[in-house]
């Protein structure tokens, strides 16, 4: 008896604190409902989270409660007013699907639970080495604040039977809508999508592509930018409704070109457009499109708050997020189709055929079809991004 | 000298303080937080000292005053032409049409919630909407035409939806007010004179029924100038209107800008107070005028053809209201609908068939709030009303004023500020804070539904009972109630269509966690599948439906063979 | 049993008596009439009587029945029946059902109850209308069903607001038989407000003029 304790003993302390950690986590996770708060305008993405909380309250006894946001944002100010009212434990967000600037708003104010992410066992499957995509979030060093959940990449969507000549390039854009009158919009650049819309075109423009990583300046902001706004004055009295009007997000662009009131929508997520083909939201003759010189692209996570009520769970949640049958599932276009965050180096046989197997579609493309992958700007560029074109576009 | 016993006198001093602590004091709590934060004094996020900062962040705020001016335009339009349509129309088709019959016709437009109407409106009316759809083949459209006709920059697509929601509301308004007039006998005499139709609804009956009225435009200017969830439907968006503005900086991560939001506001509040004041100066210069105007003796027999076309305009609205309705049930049921096919090219019950991943959530959610809130403010204005009866009083002036309260303060107004107290009393996020916050809103209506069937009914029916040996509460549960069962159950289903198509207060008192078909159906509104949003939707508005319907039904049922009171 | 009005008068608060002070006496088994023009208060008296004067009037004087003063207690407490012009059914209820609501809860047992309920139907010539509907019944049914009711209560006393003035000439000298019939079988004391000097002649009992 004496004997097996204190074998059990060494192996415990061999095998890292961190798994007796784990060990704990999970025995306080039991029993525990995550008020999971993720943007909820995608069905696709709703099912996937409710399938992890049927899986999560199966394995752990974890429930997911998914608290559905028309913006991150959202979230960010609950915590923010729960906290102004000495709110400190028991908060109402437990998890949130996050990234960029509202990552680093809650990050810069000391309203994050962790470090965690090192904690979590299939951080393993991770490349979570400095300078790794998901190690930095636009710029902003992650810090085991927030945990990696899904890729991103910037890429545009046009219906082929319509549109047989995309844009070749931002610049290509001007031409293009002053050849197709009104057949283009963006998101509104309050939203996240408007202003990657923007980042991407500034990423391309930019007359200095290294001082995007740096934070914005006045200076540097005035710079890189002058090209951006003397394109976008050129593009806009040629946009949908002359620019005066814009959807709010990629949903309800991703709408007008299922209406045909538009020829161009975007997206984040490259496998969305075959997604939405198979669920009847796009015509079959939708494809995925990017400018020559590639995309920026990031990678979405899920933090926790300071005061998440049940942080424990969260993890739980986080951990099983990147769990690469998960991962697999999640890439699997017949479910979500979005592009996993695991390094295939990383993966056992297990993971790596799981990955093998997923099935294709048409609108699919491929990993080369998606041309290199742009770094994201410092966020501090998005910010003011979003504020200068508040300022010289609204009336 | 005896003076008549004060009976009943508990039962007031319980309702009179529900309702000042339930009721009246979150509101000026609210408001307090509110212009606390307004005036740059909100300690928790390390603001301290008073200043007028707050208020010019606002100002500088990009498109703030182009914001202001479209709330201003589409506040006052929309409430304008409703009421000017409204009254028109009853002009016109009273006396034609029984009140039974319009009343009924009226209720599925009452009942529908702001935003399922807002949402259908949307497609119906879009560039690649119904009606383009119907008529590109004629005009050899083969793309939805270049025309802003949704989210349009002034707000006319927002103007429109608050009428198709205003017209019935007033109209019923209206109709409720001439049936305590005697308009035949006015209306004859003054047509006995020589007098057009339309002139003798102006200057005879209108002055009359205006005073019966001026609450309820109040409340729909109120609404107008403050409405959230339609104006995010429908409404511009760079900028938008004042409250959709104010929504975006309270929930913008910047936590800064809670100060400026806190502000407006007060704006905002201000705002409707200055509108109140323009009704009041024009109701002035309106009497006098029309005092002018009587006395000049114009017998204006012209004024017949502008009755018909303002119907008409109006049977316009009630058609968009009732295809927009439709098109919601339709998407619900569609698969592929591409531009520019008038019907779905193919059809599914997908939508409906996972009710598992999100409807079935929401509407448990939805039939929770709606029962407790709607079963509180009855009980409520039960209690209030039959406090009145066993004191033997009327109604009170500043009772009434009272309870037309949360519906003239704009909701944002408090609801932030009743949140940040809420969440330090604990209670945010959860069915209580939400309860409370949406029985605000219920109550009021629920009491002005009840109030005056209850007063009118007939008070002999009590004394009978009293002289046969009745105590109160034998009066209260063997007379009272069953005999006033049709006007309870309408104020029930009117109780449950307001709670049905709360929005914000769902959304800022439930911390999100809270999910209503009606957050949803916002929510899933800027999302990418109408035919999801059709689901939501469509129970949204088949919620209150239900109700209005067995509103309807059970007391035919249960009365069947009681003609005195199914008449 | 006598009901006894001393020095009764009615006020809207602050504002002069309706009518100089009433005393009367009414004796068991009479019917005493109240009659005066309209809008003088003499339904106002009736409420006074009966314990249903509504709020912002104040009331003098004493009214007691039988030795006890009435004024402090309730109305469902006072055991004075109340008649109407229009005989207010509850419109709820089967006319059976309003016989029952006002019967005596002495009266115990289900059957019991439902006997002396068609008993009373009986005695007013509405055998076998138990489970109607009260709205379907003639203005005469109605009247004498409405009486049935009070009558059920075992009321002390019995007050009359122009409860004949809505039935044609045939019918009402019929019905004022029937109902001050009851009255002197019951030997209660009634007051009977009208208009009708054919009404006070039938009552038989004395007569009040109520004038400003």
């Amino acid at each position: 008896m004496r004997l097996i304790s204190a074998a059990s003993l060494i192996v415990a302390l061999s095998a890292a604190p961190a798994l007796a950690d784990w060990q704990a986590t999970l025995d306080a996770a039991r029993g525990q409902i995550v008020y999971w708060n993720a943007w909820g305008g995608d069905e696709r993405t709703n099912a996937f989270i409710d399938w992890v909380g049927e899986q999560t309250a199966e394995r752990y006894g974890v429930s997911v409660e998914h608290v559905r946001l028309s913006d991150t944002a959202e979230a960010v100010t609950r915590v923010i007013s729960e906290r102004a009212a000495g709110q400190d434990s028991g908060g109402s967000v437990d998890l949130v699907w996050i990234n960029g600037p509202n990552f680093l708003a809650m990050k810069e104010q000391g309203l994050l639970f962790g470090p965690f992410v090192d904690g979590l066992p299939n951080a393993r499957f991770v490349d979570l080495s400095p300078g790794a995509a998901a190690a930095m979030d636009f710029t902003v060093p992650v810090d085991g604040m927030e945990s990696p959940w899904r890729l991103a990449k910037f890429v545009f969507v046009h219906d082929s039977a319509r549109v047989d000549a995309p844009p070749r390039s931002m610049a290509g854009f001007v031409d293009w809508a002053a050849a197709n009158q009104g057949r283009f919009t963006h998101p509104d650049p309050s939203n996240f999508m408007g202003a990657t819309f923007l980042k991407q075109a500034l990423v391309e423009l930019a007359p200095d592509r290294a001082a995007l990583l740096q934070p914005a300046t006045d200076d540097s902001f005035a710079e890189q930018t002058a090209p951006l706004w003397a394109w976008y004055d050129a593009l806009r009295p040629n946009m949908w409704r002359g620019g005066e009007a814009l959807p709010a997000n990629q949903s309800v662009q991703q709408q007008l070109l299922n209406d045909g009131e538009v020829d161009i929508a975007m997206s984040f997520d490259p496998a969305s457009t075959a997604a939405a083909i198979a669920e009847g939201l796009l015509p079959e003759t939708a494809r995925v499109f990017v400018p020559e010189g590639g995309t920026i692209g990031n990678v979405s996570f899920v933090a926790i708050p300071f005061n998440a009520a049940n942080a424990a769970g969260a993890q739980v949640v986080a951990n099983f997020l990147l769990d690469p049958a998960v991962q697999a599932r999640m890439q699997n276009i017949e479910v979500l189709g979005s592009f996993s965050v695991l390094d295939p180096a990383r993966l056992d046989d297990a993971g790596r055929a799981a990955f093998a197997a997923l099935p294709s579609a048409p609108a699919l493309p491929t990993l080369e079809d998606l041309g290199p992958t742009l770094p994201e700007p410092h966020a501090s560029w998005m910010t003011r991004l979003t504020a200068e074109w508040a300022r010289r576009y609204t009336r | 000298m005896t003076a008549t016993r004060p009976d009943g006198g508990l039962l007031r001093a319980a309702v009179l303080g529900v309702v000042a602590l339930g009721l009246v004091l979150p509101i000026v709590a609210g408001l307090w937080q509110t212009a606390r934060a307004g005036a740059g004094v909100m300690p928790a996020i390390g603001a301290t000292a008073a200043s007028l900062e707050p208020l010019r962040a606002l100002v500088a705020l990009p498109g703030f005053g182009t914001a202001l001016w479209l709330t201003l335009v589409t506040g006052l339009t929309a409430t304008a032409l409703s009421l000017l349509l409204a009254v028109a129309t009853c002009a016109a088709l009273h006396g034609r049409l029984p009140a039974r019959a319009a009343g009924r016709m009226l209720t599925p437009y009452l009942a529908a919630p702001h935003a399922a109407m807002a949402i259908g409106l949307a497609f119906l009316l879009a560039p690649s909407g119904w009606i383009a759809r119907a008529l590109a083949p004629l005009v050899g459209w083969d793309r939805p035409p270049m025309i802003a006709t949704v989210n349009d920059p002034a707000g006319v697509a927002l103007i429109l939806g608050l009428m198709v929601k205003e017209v019935p509301f007033l109209l019923l308004v209206i109709l409720s007010a001439l049936s305590q007039l005697p308009v035949r006998q006015h209306l004859a005499a003054g047509r006995s004179l020589g007098y057009g139709r339309g002139i003798v609804w102006i200057k005879v009956i209108m002055p009359q029924v205006w005073p019966l009225i001026r609450l309820p435009v109040m409340v729909v200017l109120a609404y107008s100038l403050s409405v959230v969830d339609m104006a995010l439907i429908l409404g511009p968006s760079n900028p938008p209107t004042l409250s959709v503005l104010l929504l975006r900086l309270f929930q913008s991560p910047e936590i800064g800008l809670l100060l400026p939001a806190s502000a407006g506001a007060l704006v905002q509040a201000l705002l409707v107070v200055a509108a109140f004041g323009l009704l009041w100066g024009l109701e002035r210069a309106g009497r006098a005028l029309g005092r002018w105007w009587v006395r000049r003796g114009g017998r204006g027999l012209s004024a017949e053809p502008g009755l018909w076309a303002a119907t008409a305009v109006s049977a316009v609205l009630f058609a968009a209201g009732a295809l927009a309705m439709l098109s919601l049930l339709v998407w619900s049921l569609a698969w592929r609908w591409p531009w520019p096919a008038i019907a779905p090219e193919s059809w599914s019950l997908r939508a409906w068939s996972s009710p598992g991943g999100g409807w079935a959530g929401a509407l448990g959610n939805t039939l929770i709030l709606a029962a407790a809130t709607t079963a509180i403010s009855l009980t409520l204005a039960i209690a209030w009303l039959e406090g009145e009866d066993r004191a033997r009083r009327g109604r009170a002036g500043w009772a009434e004023a009272l309870i037309y309260l949360p519906l003239l303060v704009p909701q944002i107004g408090f609801l932030f500020g009743l949140n940040v107290l809420f969440l330090r009393m604990g209670l945010s996020g959860g069915y209580l804070a939400v309860i409370w916050a949406q029985a605000l809103f219920v109550f009021p209506y629920v009491m002005i539904a009840l109030s005056d069937p209850w007063r009118a009914r007939d008070p002999r029916l009590d004394r009978a009972a009293a002289a046969l040996g009745a105590g109160p509460w034998r009066r209260l549960f063997t007379v009272k109630l069953p005999v006033l069962l049709t006007p309870i159950l309408t104020a029930v289903a009117i109780g449950i269509a307001v709670s049905v198509a709360q929005y914000l207060p769902t959304l800022f008192m439930g911390a999100g966690r809270i999910a209503t078909l009606t957050t949803e159906a916002v929510t899933l509104s800027s999302a990418s599948d109408r035919r999801v949003t059709g689901v939501y939707a469509t129970l949204q508005a088949a919620l209150p439906f239900a109700a209005y319907a067995a509103a309807f039904l059970i007391p035919a049922l249960v009365w069947r063979n009681r003609r005195g009171l199914v008449a | 049993m006598t009901l006894e009005l001393q020095a009764v008068a009615v006020a809207p608060r602050g504002g002069a008596p309706l009518f100089p002070p009433v005393s009367l006496s009414v004796r068991p088994g009479e019917v005493a009439t109240v009659m005066g023009p309209s809008g003088i208060g003499k339904s106002t008296l009736l409420d006074a009587i009966g314990g249903h004067l509504a709020h912002g009037f104040t009331l003098s004087g004493s009214v007691r029945l039988d030795g006890t003063d009435l004024l402090p207690l309730p109305p469902e407490a006072r055991r004075v029946g109340l008649m109407f012009q229009d005989a207010v059914l509850f419109p709820h209820l089967s006319v059976g059902d309003n016989l029952a609501f006002g019967l005596a809860r002495s009266v115990r047992g289900r059957p019991a109850r439902r006997a002396a309920v068609e008993a009373a139907l009986e005695r007013a010539g509405l055998a076998g209308l138990h489970d109607r509907d009260p709205a379907t019944l003639s203005g005469g049914q109605r009247s004498r069903a409405a009486l049935m009711r009070t009558l059920l209560a075992e009321p002390r006393a019995l007050l009359l607001d122009e409860p004949f003035s809505k039935l044609d000439a045939a019918l009402r000298d019929d019905l004022r038989a029937f109902t001050f019939d009851h009255i002197r079988s019951r030997n209660i004391p009634a007051l009977l407000v009208t208009h009708d000097a054919e009404d006070a002649r039938a009552a038989g009992g004395q007569v009040i003029a109520l004038e400003p």
